[in-house]
């Protein structure tokens, strides 16, 4: 298959690719949020710090695929962060739940970065040359998410009846949600059948065989059933208004500002 | 009249421009410039690749960049980023290693092309007792590209550099 470029996409194409770096983008810009919900509140200083470096990561993660959107469509990153609302915003419910305690943030962090590891790691092999290099710097840096929030679930499984009863409630309120990742877009069947994007049917099965492996070999966790039935992406919590009502507020209020 | 520099002596400005988290090392010496040309006009062009996508000091390293070049006397400098082929720790020349290893970061471990799933970290010798015996004591440090360890044989804390 010969390489991809901008020129090559069919209008088809183009906007199936879009939809989904905006998916990407958006989870990416709704989860580092969160993440940042911890600053000065997190349980020890290490991990405030940890939590913002990772939350760091993830908007650097989604200025790339924003970036790759640009040269689809000319489109500004920050205007499709900062003025867009939570009906234009295309994240999935999992990444908008409210941060919860200790448990249910690196649960969410692990499966999410599970997730994310393993489709960039296919992506390096998408016939579209800008996606395929971003994928292989992105890849690099998320390991270093899925080895800490990893410890952290199993610390947190192996440690009090406590902690390991929060980190059970956390999977049991995650989990129904956690579908929504491999849900595609409008016309990714399509993308994928060209080798643009990573098979989503493919990255689940090596996520399922991961992280049962992690929270239920070695950590002891009982896996819930997954849902059959996930919303689109288009459907959001309650949560979502207020999260982007807080993070938008500079910008709004100085609309002309270069730098937020 | 602008100057045109040969693309030695623009390579040879870079080289003083330091890194901007770790100022012990340049940005040449972290294999972070890739490109530099000149062109008949004097017009130079540099290419760099970002080590962390979302570090902050992107934007200095770019800056820093431009300034360099225009000290020589260039007129027009273009800094551009690419991100092929990404960025690893395996660019860091060996006397840049060690001049991270005397300012206390232990430098990173060879990052290869290994697995992508791997839940243990890499082994990192204590920059000043070159022990083994080292605990990681915070996996994220003050910049994206560090970590936070303590020696058991020495008993002081250290940086380490990740490997990427």
């Amino acid at each position: 298959m010969t390489a991809a470029t901008e020129a090559t996409l069919t209008p088809a194409q183009t906007a199936g690719l879009i939809r989904r770096l905006t998916a990407l983008a958006d989870d990416e810009i709704v989860l580092a949020h969160r993440g940042g919900e911890w600053t000065g509140h997190a349980p020890i200083l290490e991990e405030d710090i940890a939590l913002a470096n990772m939350a760091q990561d993830e908007l650097g993660h989604a200025g790339l695929y924003l970036g790759l959107r640009a040269e689809l469509d000319g489109s500004d990153a920050d205007r499709l962060a900062f003025f867009r609302d939570a009906d234009g915003y295309t994240c999935a419910r999992f990444v908008e739940l409210p941060r919860g305690d200790w448990a249910l943030t690196m649960l969410r962090h692990f499966l999410y970065d599970t997730f994310e590891a393993l489709w960039l790691e296919a992506a390096t092999r998408s016939t579209y040359a800008p996606l395929a290099a971003v994928a292989a710097k992105a890849v690099r840096e998320e390991k270093f998410h899925v080895q800490h929030t990893a410890l952290w679930v199993e610390r947190l499984a192996l440690g009090t009846p406590e902690s390991l009863r929060r980190l059970q409630a956390a999977l049991a309120e995650l989990w129904p949600h956690v579908g929504q990742l491999f849900q595609p877009v409008d016309g990714e069947a399509e993308l994928t059948q060209a080798g643009l994007l990573p098979d989503l049917g493919a990255v689940q099965a090596r996520w399922q065989d991961l992280v049962a492996r992690h929270l239920h070999g070695k950590c002891g966790l009982t896996l819930p059933a997954l849902p059959a039935e996930q919303a689109p992406r288009t459907v959001h919590t309650s949560h979502l208004a207020p999260l982007l009502a807080e993070m938008q507020a500079v910008a709004r209020q100085h609309p002309d500002a270069e730098v937020w | 009249m602008a100057a045109s520099p040969t693309p030695g002596a623009v390579w040879q400005a870079l080289n003083a421009v330091p890194d901007p988290e770790i100022p012990v090392v340049s940005i040449t010496d972290m294999g972070m410039v890739r490109d530099v040309t000149v062109d008949g006009g004097g017009r130079v062009q540099v290419t760099f690749t970002p080590t962390f996508s979302g570090c902050p000091a992107l934007h200095v390293i770019r800056d820093s960049i431009e300034q360099a070049v225009k000290e020589l006397g260039v007129a027009e400098v273009e800094v551009k980023s690419t991100l092929t082929p990404p960025w690893t720790t395996d660019w860091i020349n060996e006397d840049a290693r060690e001049r991270l290893r005397q300012y206390g970061i232990a430098p990173p471990a060879p990052a290869g092309e290994g697995q992508l799933i791997q839940l243990e970290a890499e082994p990192t010798r204590c920059p000043r007792c070159s022990s083994f015996d080292v605990r990681m004591t915070a996996s994220f440090g003050p910049t994206l590209c560090k970590r936070m360890y303590v020696c058991d044989s020495c008993k002081e804390p250290f940086e380490g550099f990740k490997s990427v």
